[in-house]
């Protein structure tokens, strides 16, 4: 097989007061998958986040990205390989208009001028906002900043596209909307949720991580069905929701 | 819960001093000032030509008086502490509408209401004629240290976000029975204020963590590229 998008291998981590998040974790994504991440609270779920674009150490263990190792004299090209939309998009969305904020990735990367543009008008094409360029972003709706949150990311033109929560605090109609964006992106996506039916409806495999170690890894809908394994691991469908009915079941199963 | 569009300051339009460059008008706003400043306050007439001025700039810009009165009140401090003067200033006394007030109290308390007012009034026609970011692109042009621009640049964008966390923090004070008003509930309003710098603080921690995740090294891109 080929190089993977994303080559985690026994990382373990530790907080600076002691607290260890991470047990060695073993995760490969490989090119134009979709993988859901799950797990309760505190599973160390954002701690390997912050661990895939270098934000943290690994303690124990490599992260590589597209082959190359997260290691501190890679870090300007490991973080456009990896883009991370946090859960606020308000963190995210600092600068005074929509379109500054998308400028803000590719200029520090060097772009400038005409491919500037270019690329920042590409982005928000992609996330239906190119209307919006010149708005100041706190003006936007909650789900117009989340879709504009993901284009200044997309702007970077990243390997793996890392989301944190994307339908947290989305109304129905957004993450829906949301859902379609993701679907028409031709990007390898990693993305931690809760809201179990959005990472069955898109990501057709799933990453369990709990008390800091894999629990499964195996398509979405056989891990959703697992009542063991989810009951052991904190993670329940939402009322009336039943993966079977879903019509979501894989061809051979 | 969205906010609300344009900022508080600010009064939408199209006139001349709208459009004019925002490092002009920063210029010409501190020139203003300090040549009021500078006048010495026996000058009467001088200062009915620097309102003339001032009504002439706003009548161009074709914001309502109204507006920029009703802003005005950021001032009433220190027109109650300018009221004062007089009669608590030593020196010689004078009689006005049957009340003792001290003569070099009155002369500087017209002194400090006249300049007050004239830089308010200016700063405030600057604020209502000029975008926040089209001010911060003039400081940018006029060389002040990138370092301060983008704490300005921060300042009013999270302004918002930071007042409406505060005003959801008092709707639920006042749900839960406090009247944040009330001096008897103050030691919990100040415990919500801590809370809030602390969330503030916290947040720019993980605005800082976005930023470096999108490869920031510590230089904004310019905003006038842009702007």
């Amino acid at each position: 097989m080929t190089t993977p998008v994303l080559e985690v291998q026994g990382l373990a981590y530790a907080y600076p007061d002691g607290h260890q998040a991470l047990f060695g974790v073993d995760l490969h994504v490989h090119r134009g998958e979709r993988v859901a991440l799950l797990g309760p609270n505190g599973a160390g779920k954002t701690t390997l986040v912050l661990h895939l674009n270098g934000i943290l150490t690994a303690g124990a263990g490599t992260v590589a990205v597209s082959g190359l190792p997260v290691e501190k004299k890679h870090v300007q090209e490991i973080r456009r390989r990896v883009g991370i939309v946090f859960q606020d998009p308000d963190d995210q969305l600092f600068m005074a208009s929509v379109r500054q904020d998308v400028a803000f990735g590719p200029a520090n990367l060097g772009l400038k001028g005409e491919a500037l543009q270019r690329r920042v008008m590409h982005a928000l094409d992609l996330v239906g906002m190119a209307d919006f360029a010149d708005r100041p972003p706190h003006h936007l709706s909650f789900g117009q900043r989340r879709r504009v949150a993901v284009a200044t990311v997309l702007a970077m033109e990243p390997e793996i596209l890392v989301l944190d929560e994307p339908s947290s605090n989305l109304d129905p109609a957004s993450r829906r909307e949301l859902a379609d964006i993701l679907r028409s992106l031709d990007v390898t996506v990693l993305m931690v949720t809760h809201d179990l039916p959005y990472a069955l409806e898109l990501c057709p495999r799933s990453v369990v991580l709990s008390e800091g170690t894999v629990v499964a890894d195996g398509t979405t809908y056989d891990v959703l069905t697992d009542d063991a394994l989810m009951r052991a691991n904190r993670l329940e469908l939402p009322f009336g929701f039943d993966p079977r009915t879903t019509g979501m079941a894989p061809p051979a199963g | 819960m969205g906010a609300g569009h344009g900022h508080r300051l600010h009064f939408h339009g199209h006139s001349p001093v709208h459009r004019a460059p925002a490092h002009l008008k920063l210029l010409a706003l501190l020139a203003f000032v300090l040549v009021v400043v500078a006048t010495p306050r026996e000058w009467y007439a001088a200062y009915a030509g620097y309102l003339a001025v001032l009504l002439g700039v706003v009548a161009l810009s074709r914001v309502p008086f109204g507006y920029l009165a009703k802003r005005m009140v950021v001032e009433v401090p220190f027109v109650v502490f300018a009221l004062l003067v007089p009669f608590v200033a030593t020196g010689p006394r004078t009689e006005v509408l049957g009340l003792t007030v001290s003569e070099p109290g009155l002369l500087a308390a017209w002194g400090l209401l006249a300049k007050g007012t004239l830089g308010v009034l200016a700063s405030l026609t600057m604020a209502a004629t000029t975008e926040p970011t089209a001010v911060l692109a003039g400081l940018q042009r006029l060389r002040m240290p990138e370092l301060l621009v983008q704490i300005m640049g921060f300042m009013i964008r999270y302004l918002d976000v930071v007042t409406a966390e505060m005003g959801r923090m008092m709707v639920s004070m006042r749900s839960r029975g406090c009247e944040p008003r009330s001096p008897r509930h103050w030691p919990a309003l100040a415990r919500s204020l801590g809370a809030l710098f602390i969330r503030s603080y916290e947040r720019g921690e993980r605005v800082h963590l976005a930023m470096v995740s999108r490869g920031y090294t510590g230089k904004l891109p310019s905003l006038e590229e842009q702007a």
